[in-house]
């Protein structure tokens, strides 16, 4: 084992509920804290301390809580994506306890993208919804995220709703593209993104660094929420087992 | 104070925007951590009858 790096150590440990379990509280607690000071930190910003833009005025503001959130529902998406296929090519369980804690999670983040896009769009559109390729694909990946809830609640088998859930969240992949892309592709009313990796951002850096902030917020403060859901699928699924009684025992009640 | 809120006529849709990402947060952050204190107590209740 001397020669296995860290990361692959910590990827086929990752694979134990008990020790991702005994791990996680901290990250937990951390990640939450982060999450939650970036965002008052990035939204007073955005709210209070950068000028109005020129052809929006303030409804501009918006930016910073809408492009964080639908980044980070894609990126959700993309996570579960991933662990859907580890599922169905190594049968982990804890790949399909991700799946099931992050699916209502990103569907509330993604829920959150379509309201503050909506209410963005009454002013700057003059409409809140169109239906063009970009929120019609944004609101497929809502419904994505619904069906994978559903679906493994109307599998009782655990493990056939495993499988199931995984498959939909492969298959379900082919959403990202067309939602990354429908602002090239397709006419909409949509903007075009303003960052790139590997470009020179489209924004003004005033206004960068609150979107910059908010956004890391956002994914500390949801991969937190995420660890808690895990937290609790893995304490439900284990609770047979000897450590998660002895666990039980240690604490009050 | 009241301009700032007014957001240059904006007010409205800003605030709705801002309001409506703080639930969503406020129902993400809490909702795991609540149904995690839930299971907890459940398991550690029916431990305590299965011991008892």
């Amino acid at each position: 084992m001397a020669g296995q790096s860290w990361l692959l150590r910590t990827y086929h440990r990752s694979a134990s509920p008990r020790w991702f379990f005994e791990g996680s509280r901290a990250w937990m607690i951390g990640l939450y804290v982060v999450g939650a000071l970036c965002i008052l930190v990035g939204s007073t910003w955005g709210l209070g301390f950068v000028p109005p833009e020129r052809y929006q005025g303030d409804s501009f503001r918006i930016l910073f809580v809408h492009v964080p959130a639908a980044s980070l529902a894609q990126s959700i998406y993309i996570a579960l994506a991933i662990a859907g296929l580890v599922y169905l090519v190594w049968r982990l369980k804890m790949a399909d306890m991700f799946i099931q804690a992050a699916a209502p999670i990103g569907m509330i983040v993604t829920a959150a993208a379509l309201a503050t896009g909506i209410v963005w769009g009454m002013p700057t559109w003059g409409t809140g919804w169109v239906w063009d390729a970009r929120t019609v694909s944004t609101l497929v990946l809502l419904l994505l995220f619904f069906g994978l809830l559903a679906l493994r609640q109307a599998i009782g088998h655990p493990e056939r709703a495993a499988l199931a859930t995984s498959l939909l969240a492969v298959v379900g992949v082919v959403n990202i593209p067309v939602i990354k892309y429908s602002v090239e592709w397709f006419a909409t009313l949509h903007q075009p993104a303003s960052i790139e990796i590997g470009e020179r951002p489209a924004i003004a850096p005033i206004y960068l660094w609150p979107l910059a902030c908010n956004a890391l917020g956002y994914y500390c403060f949801v991969a937190g929420a995420i660890l808690a859901a895990l937290r609790r699928i893995i304490v439900e699924r284990e609770s047979t087992t000897a450590w998660v009684r002895d666990w039980l025992r240690g604490r009050q009640s | 104070m009241s301009e700032f809120m007014a957001m240059g006529g904006h007010g409205a849709y800003v605030w709705g925007a801002y309001a409506a990402s703080l639930l969503a947060l406020i129902i993400i952050g809490a909702a795991p951590l609540l149904a995690l204190r839930r299971t907890v107590r459940r398991l550690r209740q029916r431990l305590d009858e299965d011991e008892a």
